[in-house]
């Protein structure tokens, strides 16, 4: 790049899975877009465990899909492995999941940026900030003295701020491993004085799948009809492979009891706090020390990739220990390793210095989204980024409202509202019990749920739209025939449908949230639910299977509603509220809750400090009832 | 925070003693000790000091306490002062700590502000208010139990065992590939029921806590002219109902209140029961059968020189206590409807102190006498039964996210009797009993 200035509506500075989705995102919404990059060949790059989905994830990424965003339709052309998880629980809580060829992945996430209309792709390191005199951000400028002018800028660089990698004793400044860290960005966030903390996390060594002892393993297969993630993706078209399953010996534990001097954490050279749900082999040996068998999957890299990654012995012992533990393994006494694994422990912003748009609160125009906001997943990172792109889309081009969604709309709406109000403590990582709303926030009706929202947001294409619109029709269609269509308790039990003989006549739905009722009866009862495609008959099952509890949590919602019209003036000193002791103060000050609603739920609020709060508002002058 | 944030009141009650207790609670607190007592005393020592208003006279020599925060009752800094109980001593120092900007606490402030600072939840508050209110000795001490912490010790322990249900769901929920014991959903099922079975036990207390707390009512009810109102003034002792030979003397309801073993309850003398023969005596007659139905116990009285009328005798049930009066003028039959009577007289006393044992025990009965942590407040009450309504869903939920969302609403119930369980707690317990990372 050169000379005069480059301007542009949205820059996006990272090209991992938050910087796709929101440079994708903001081109969709019609922003000149550019996403700046230090290396175009691993934009997409899957630098963890090769797979995208699972239980509260599944239904981020659907959510992503639901959107228009890019991440599910890569994964689906990417697919080697496809599992929905909880298959045996209710639609609420199945997960799709997808294990993905890496390659495949990287290959299909460029391809869709390139065909993106409106977005620039330029490799290059983003060096400074430039704020003007209000402190809004006005331009990006590069390594290499190039200054660009945006409408707002969205910095998705992941661990780079103070990024350290433990390997054993062995430590060097990175990013992802081979990539340079971010030093000049990280100064200017660094002068920006936003909170900051430390957190770590880390990965498997990566095996040589050919030196693997297969035949002694356990195959674990996906699933026979593989469920694409994006509603866009017809089927999966890759040949599908099987992960195997291992597990630790006792071997292996005091192998790593008699080392753990050499890991990184228990060597006492990490500080940060690492993701629970997630725990090194290090830390599961050593917290639950009555186990004498950790399970481990070993999931293919790609088709023609020999590479294994071992999830579920992720560590930062030393290279010669992690050669012992893998050796003690059964099926891997040859393998032969790669790359070691390694913990990486880094910088991320405090969220709730951010708005629920992802805007930072004090440099307006500047968004953050990714892993740099205290998240892990590329899920988590996308869903982010695809936020950050809308709302700096309509940052830049006007005055538009923010694009945000509520709890009860959305997993994306629980994600920003967690981040935001309480900030994290360890990596967050999307579970479905962090919804509330878990019953109707389903995987399999996210379109439903948010596509409409996404068309009048502009980052709906028209294909998706057409066929949203289609869609939403028939099963609204099919709903209200499924509430009016009914019969006699005699009739039923004519079927085989037993029912108390009451007189009353039961609808489709009522007969449907029956438990235990086959649906081959329900069929021989009403014959035309036979005619329904197989999407709309999941939507009138799921919404029949939970539709008391849907109306008790339509209640809450409204009383939540409530609370989230009890604003609180942006300009409120927390310290002049009586009756806050000094922890709730801080808690209040550092999330700075918009609304009675969001105050409650800050984590740590006890009722009396609400109520503290409720008080304090209504004297002044403000009505929440 | 200001001197105007700091709060004064008389902890001992109006009354004139030898000592009177001021209490102060609030950022202001030291800065006011200093001006009046000239300076700090070591904290929670009680040291002897000369106390000067503002103008530099002296208003006492008192007893001054010091407790900075948050060790102390409000969690605020707080502090006492034992003055010398006269009216004008308490006076002059209230006036020199408005002087200072200090401003005297509304009803209840003192309790509220160590709630807000989390020093009590809020049955032990709750506790605090009833022990103030308290009557009677079994009152006080069921108050004394709950502000003791002994109603949140009982749903704080509920609390913890739901939470660890739900967690436990959760985990099933969330990681079930992680090689997980595969009986988490039928045991969150079972130990649901065993959650709702106790919290129905607590609950079946025929209301004995909230009884006591609102103290009973005992009422009295038969045919004009039978001794009723001479029968009530006979128990408490005073002439508290006109009493004179012309039958329809009472008219509406009075009421007179009596400490029967420590328990509080409220006599109610009513109108004679007959053909009513004004508008004014009609009332007086729904009145009475309306309190009689409320009432906890109903003595029917007949007088031993007349028939059992037919309006009394509609109220002769084997739970009501069945009184013959007048059995100074003539014997009285021992059983009316089947049910055995007790004979007394209002007018020499006989039978009375039969009576009185026979009324306490009934109190004693219906209250449980304040032993034991019971619930107060209807309040617990619905919560409770909210709660366990819900257990019973998750117990009957065929899919474990059904289990799981009941388990959450009926959290979410107990939550509002001892504080909000949030998400994060559910977390902990997951990570803490299960080793989660595939």
């Amino acid at each position: 790049m050169t000379g005069t200035d480059l301007t542009f509506d949205v820059v996006v500075v990272g090209g991992g899975h938050a910087g796709c989705e929101a440079a994708a995102a903001a081109a969709r919404c019609g922003a000149r877009t550019l996403l700046l990059t230090h290396k175009i060949e691993t934009i997409g790059e899957m630098s963890c465990n090769p797979a995208i989905g699972g239980v509260g994830k599944g239904h981020l990424v659907r959510e992503i899909d639901a959107l228009d965003g890019i991440m599910a339709r890569a994964a689906d052309a990417a697919a080697i492995h496809v599992k929905m998880l909880n298959l045996s629980k209710g639609p609420a809580v199945r997960g799709p999941r997808a294990q993905a060829d890496r390659r495949l992945y990287r290959e299909a996430v460029q391809a869709l940026l390139r065909a993106q209309p409106g977005l620039t792709i330029v490799a290059g390191g983003a060096e400074g900030l430039e704020l003007d005199a209000t402190g809004a951000l006005v331009a990006i400028t590069t390594a290499d003295g190039q200054r660009i002018r945006c409408g707002a800028a969205i910095i998705t660089t992941g661990t780079f701020l103070r990024g350290e990698i433990h390997v054993g004793e062995k430590r060097f400044p990175a990013g992802r491993v081979g990539d340079a860290p971010a030093i000049g960005l990280a100064l200017a966030f660094e002068g920006l004085g936003l909170p900051l903390a430390r957190l770590k996390t880390g990965t498997p060594p990566r095996l040589d799948g050919r030196t693997i002892d297969w035949a002694v393993l356990e195959a674990q297969p996906g699933d026979d009809q593989p469920e694409p993630l994006s509603w866009l993706t017809e089927r999966i078209t890759n040949r599908q492979v099987s992960c195997g399953i291992t597990a630790t010996t006792p071997e292996t534990h005091a192998i790593i009891r008699a080392n753990l001097q050499s890991s990184a954490v228990y060597g006492g050279r990490i500080q940060g706090v690492g993701p629970r749900y997630c725990p090194s082999i290090e830390d599961k040996v050593v917290r639950f020390a009555e186990r004498d068998r950790h399970q481990i999957f070993l999931e293919p890299e790609g088709l023609d990739d020999p590479t294994v990654y071992p999830n579920g012995i992720s560590t930062s012992l030393s290279e010669a220990v992690q050669e012992q533990v893998v050796a003690s393994i059964p099926g891997l006494t040859k393998a032969r390793i790669l790359r070691p694994g390694y913990a990486i422990e880094y910088d991320h912003i405090d969220p709730r210095a951010l708005t629920p748009s992802l805007e930072v609160r004090q440099v307006p125009r500047l968004f953050l989204a990714g892993q740099i906001n205290g998240t892990t997943g590329y899920e988590e990172a996308g869903a982010q980024g695809l936020m950050a792109g809308i709302n700096a889309a309509r940052r830049a081009s006007s005055g538009e409202p923010d694009a945000i969604f509520t709890r009860s709309e959305a997993y994306i709406g629980v994600l920003v509202d967690d981040l935001t109000l309480q900030g994290v403590s360890e990596p967050y990582r999307m579970l479905t019990a962090r919804a509330e709303h878990r019953l109707s926030l389903r995987a399999d009706n996210a379109g439903l749920r948010l596509t409409e929202r996404g068309i009048a947001w502009g980052c709906v294409g028209r294909e998706r739209g057409a066929r949203h619109r289609a869609f939403a029709e028939a099963v609204s269609t099919a709903l209200a025939r499924a509430a009016s269509d009914n019969a006699t308790p005699a009739a039923l039990s004519g079927f085989g449908i037993a029912v108390n003989q009451d007189g009353r006549r039961r609808s489709v739905l009522e007969v449907l949230s029956l438990p235990g009722v086959a649906m081959d009866r329900v069929e021989a009862a009403f014959p035309w639910l036979r005619e329904l495609a197989g999407p709309i008959r999941t939507q009138l099952e799921a919404e029949a299977l939970y539709a008391p509890y849907l109306r008790r949590q339509e209640a809450e919602r409204r009383l939540l509603e409530r609370e989230e019209k009890a604003t609180i003036n942006a300009a409120l000193d927390f310290d002049a509220v009586d009756g806050l002791s000094a922890e709730m103060r801080q808690r209040f000050n550092a999330a700075r809750p918009a609304t009675l609603g969001a105050a409650g739920r800050i984590q740590g609020v006890t009722p009396a400090a609400l109520a503290a709060l409720a008080v304090h508002l209504r004297r002044d002058g403000q009505r929440f009832t | 925070m200001s001197m105007a944030d700091t709060i004064y009141s008389l902890a001992s009650g109006a009354a004139v003693g030898a000592v009177a207790v001021l209490r102060l609670s609030g950022p202001g607190s030291a800065g006011a000790i200093k001006l009046l007592a000239g300076s700090l005393p070591p904290p929670r020592h009680a040291s002897l000091r000369r106390l000067r208003a503002a103008d530099g006279e002296t208003l006492d020599h008192a007893l001054v306490l010091w407790f900075p925060g948050p060790a102390s009752y409000t969690g605020e800094d707080a502090a006492e002062l034992h003055l010398h109980g006269g009216r004008s001593v308490i006076a002059g120092v209230m006036e020199a700590l408005t002087a200072f900007g200090l401003r005297k606490a509304e009803p209840g402030e003192f309790t509220r502000r160590a709630f807000l600072h989390g020093k009590m939840d809020l049955t032990a508050a709750e506790g605090i208010a009833d022990l103030i209110a308290a009557e009677t000795a079994a009152q006080r001490r069921q108050a004394l139990q709950q502000a003791d912490g002994g109603l949140a010790r009982l749903y704080g322990g509920w609390t913890e065992r739901l939470a660890r249900l739900l967690a436990h769901q959760e985990a099933a929920i969330e990681f079930a590939e992680d090689s997980l014991p595969t009986d988490l959903d039928a045991k969150a099922r079972f130990g649901a029921g065993k959650l709702r079975m106790e919290i129905e036990a607590h609950l079946a207390d025929a209301r004995r806590g909230e009884l006591l707390r609102e103290g009973l009512v005992f009422a009295i009810i038969g045919a004009p002219n039978a001794g009723k109102s001479s029968l009530l003034n006979a128990l408490v002792g005073r002439e508290a109902a006109i009493v004179s030979a012309r039958a329809g003397t009472t008219r509406d309801i009075v009421e007179a209140r009596l400490d029967l073993a420590g328990v509080p309850v409220t006599l109610s003398d009513t109108a004679g029961l007959r053909e009513a023969v004004d508008e004014i005596e009609a009332e007086g007659i729904r009145r009475a059968e309306r309190r009689a139905e409320e009432a906890q116990l109903v003595m029917t009285v007949f007088a031993a020189d007349q028939m059992p009328d037919a309006e009394t005798l509609r109220w002769v049930r084997p739970e009501t206590l069945v009184l013959v009066n007048k059995c100074d003028i003539k014997v009285p039959c021992g059983e009316i409807s089947g049910i055995p009577t007790m004979a007394v007289s209002a007018r020499d006393g006989t039978g009375l102190e039969g009576l009185r044992a026979r009324l306490a025990e009934v109190a004693l009965r219906l209250t449980g006498a304040g032993e034991g942590s019971q619930l107060t407040r209807p309040r617990h009450r619905a919560a409770l039964t909210e709660a366990v309504a819900l257990l019973a869903e998750a117990e009957a939920a065929t899919l474990p996210e059904l289990t799981a969302e009941a388990l959450r609403a009926a959290l979410l119930a107990l939550g509002r009797l001892t504080g909000r369980v949030g998400v994060e707690e559910i977390l902990d317990i997951v990570f803490r009993d299960f080793c989660i990372g595939k």
